[in-house]
């Protein structure tokens, strides 16, 4: 990262941010160690958690119990073919955007772009009814299809393929090779930077979707992990396993923050891009 | 290959045509899962319907409904209120950080990463762990509080402290955003400024005032644009820590969208709603598109 202050900011400034960054990171240690302790001690008083003895017993507890592994499954399953479903329809419109003449085609690229506005409250009633209708809620279909119309992609994609020189096409197309060809074999592989930033975001927001899982979701076979997570939640006022919840808190929340910190690069400019588009 | 080549350059139809071929997968994606869902959601919010179908086509009915349901008004305004409550902080304090943090060092690289970290989780994650800070029995808050002798505090559950307690966990959860977008246009400002500025011994407040925050004001203009349109959205927060209590004190548009299409399954209702959050959502995305598009003029 180049910077523009080549000296250190005020040293009030940096004891500032970094107290505020411990502040940020105690709720997290919080529920980890909430998590080590014995359900019934923390009934009785949960700043018990600040002395031993602690316990693996939850994360044993989640391991016994089948539940939220299946909910680990679906999200992992969901996740995946919806990022693979964007990479690949995306990476193929925004060719066919940037670099082919069809009909309609500036006007057809307009009205997509016109979708990036729409919210997903303004079509998620429909979309409830047309899933009922095809009978296919509780489907994996029904959790990944709806992410594959994301605009972003496609605009993301489209910019890529602009951005690159048109001499290396022509000069492929000369030497006979075919659309499809080009796309695939030389095209494609010069996006893989865009690939990486879309198919990381697409997962994230596959993993951390939730009001359309909610309602289309129902079977508890077929909730996403963030889902049943947020089910197991809606009881919690009668809970007596806190330390069995903080632990389902801690399985659900580490996938995420694991990926986070391998592709941390790739993750900020995603989201960063996807916000600023 | 070369047959396949011939063929894709056969006939003059097949030319002109083939590569719409390429954007006709998304495309049809395109009209099943938007286009499609958002003209059964309108014609849906001029009807009576319920879980078994349209009943009657009542026109605008359901509109000037709305705008009489004290739920519904009293929604809007929470809405308002949470925006009102998150995003100037958002704005603010992720400019703040960003003007820290700008800096090649390792410890600014560790304060950045923990900073974003809250970002990548999901919103059940997010609110099991801040129900645990702040619930009164035995919730971080209520230890601390007990340290210096303090009782503890229902903060969910008091009218004036619940949806200022869902701010603060949204402003936990999403800081990382607005300072990675000011991180990255603090980039863009260019160095010679600044080597130029300290040439003429200019103070460090000054070159913030004179130089960083007139070169980054376009962005500041595009984050505030950018967290209206997210926090204007706000759900799974307060669905899940206060379920729009006490006294529906809590609950924004979005949240008595779905109640009122999942709970009480009047989904012409819900529609209609709906139509009103997206009318709203439509002028900030437009308000974004002018100044996005504007972003790279000189």
């Amino acid at each position: 990262m180049s910077t523009a202050f080549r000296s250190r900011p005020p040293r009030m400034a940096i004891a500032l941010v970094t107290l505020a960054a411990i502040v940020m990171l105690t709720p997290m240690l919080w529920v980890m160690i909430l998590s080590f302790k014995n359900n019934a001690a923390l009934m009785a008083d949960t700043s018990s958690a600040f002395s031993p003895p602690w316990t693996l017993a939850n994360y044993r507890s989640i391991l016994g119990e089948g539940q939220v592994f299946t909910w680990l499954m679906n999200s992992v399953v969901v996740s995946l073919a919806m990022t693979a479903g964007v990479l690949l329809l995306a990476s193929l419109a925004g060719y066919g955007f940037a670099r082919l003449e069809f009909p309609g085609r500036r006007l057809l690229f307009v009205v997509v772009l016109f979708g990036l506005a729409i919210p997903e409250q303004a079509v998620i009633i429909g979309r409830h009814q047309m899933f009922s209708a095809a009978s296919l809620h509780n489907t994996y279909a029904a959790l990944v299809l709806p992410g594959l119309a994301m605009p972003f992609g496609v605009f993301l994609m489209t910019q890529y393929f602009r951005a690159i020189p048109r001499e290396i096409d022509e000069a492929a197309l000369l030497d006979g090779a075919s659309r499809l060809r080009i796309f695939w074999r030389i095209l494609l592989p010069l996006t893989l930077p865009a690939q990486a930033t879309l198919g990381i975001f697409t997962f994230f927001h596959a993993w951390n979707d939730y009001w359309w899982p909610l309602i289309s979701a129902t079977d508890r076979d077929m909730l996403t992990l963030t889902v049943g997570i947020a089910a197991t939640q809606m009881n919690f006022a009668q809970t007596e396993g806190l330390g069995f919840l903080m632990a389902q808190a801690v399985f659900a929340g580490l996938p995420t923050l694991l990926v986070y910190l391998a592709f941390q690069k790739y993750i900020v400019r995603a989201v960063a891009g996807a916000a600023g588009q | 290959m070369t047959t396949r080549s011939s063929a894709l350059r056969g006939s003059g139809t097949w030319n002109r045509w083939s590569g719409a071929l390429f954007v006709a997968p998304y495309v049809a994606i395109f009209v099943l899962m938007l286009v499609i869902p958002l003209c059964i959601g309108i014609r849906l919010s001029m009807t009576r319907s319920d879980l078994f179908g349209i009943k009657e086509f009542v026109g605008l009915e359901n509109f000037s409904r709305l705008f009489g349901d004290p739920v519904f008004l009293q929604a809007v305004w929470n809405t308002f209120y949470f925006v009102l409550l998150t995003v100037p902080v958002l704005t603010v304090t992720g400019l703040a950080l960003a003007l820290v943090l700008n800096h090649q060092s390792r410890w600014a690289a560790v304060l950045r990463a923990m900073f974003f970290a809250s970002t990548v989780l999901s919103v059940a994650v997010v609110t099991l762990i801040w129900r645990l800070v702040l619930i009164p029995e035995g919730g971080l808050v209520a230890v601390l509080a007990r340290v210096v002798g303090k009782a503890p505090v229902a903060f969910l559950g008091e009218q004036a402290l619940a949806m200022p307690s869902i701010a603060v966990t949204t402003i936990w959860w999403g800081i990382g955003l607005p300072m990675v977008l000011f991180l990255a246009a603090l980039q863009q400002v260019p160095r010679d400024l600044y080597e130029a500025a300290a040439l003429d011994n200019a103070s460090r407040a000054r070159m913030l005032m004179s130089i960083t925050l007139p070169s980054i004001r376009r962005t500041v203009v595009l984050v505030v644009i950018v967290e209206i349109i997210l926090q204007f959205q706000l759900f799974g927060q307060a669905q899940l820590m206060t379920g729009g209590g006490p006294n529906n004190s809590t609950r924004p548009m979005v949240l008595f969208i779905y109640e009122t299409g999942w709970k009480q399954w009047q989904l012409g209702y819900a529609a209609a709603a709906a139509q009103v959050l997206f009318a709203m959502i439509a002028i900030a995305a437009m308000a974004q598109y002018y100044f996005s598009s504007r972003k790279n003029a000189p």
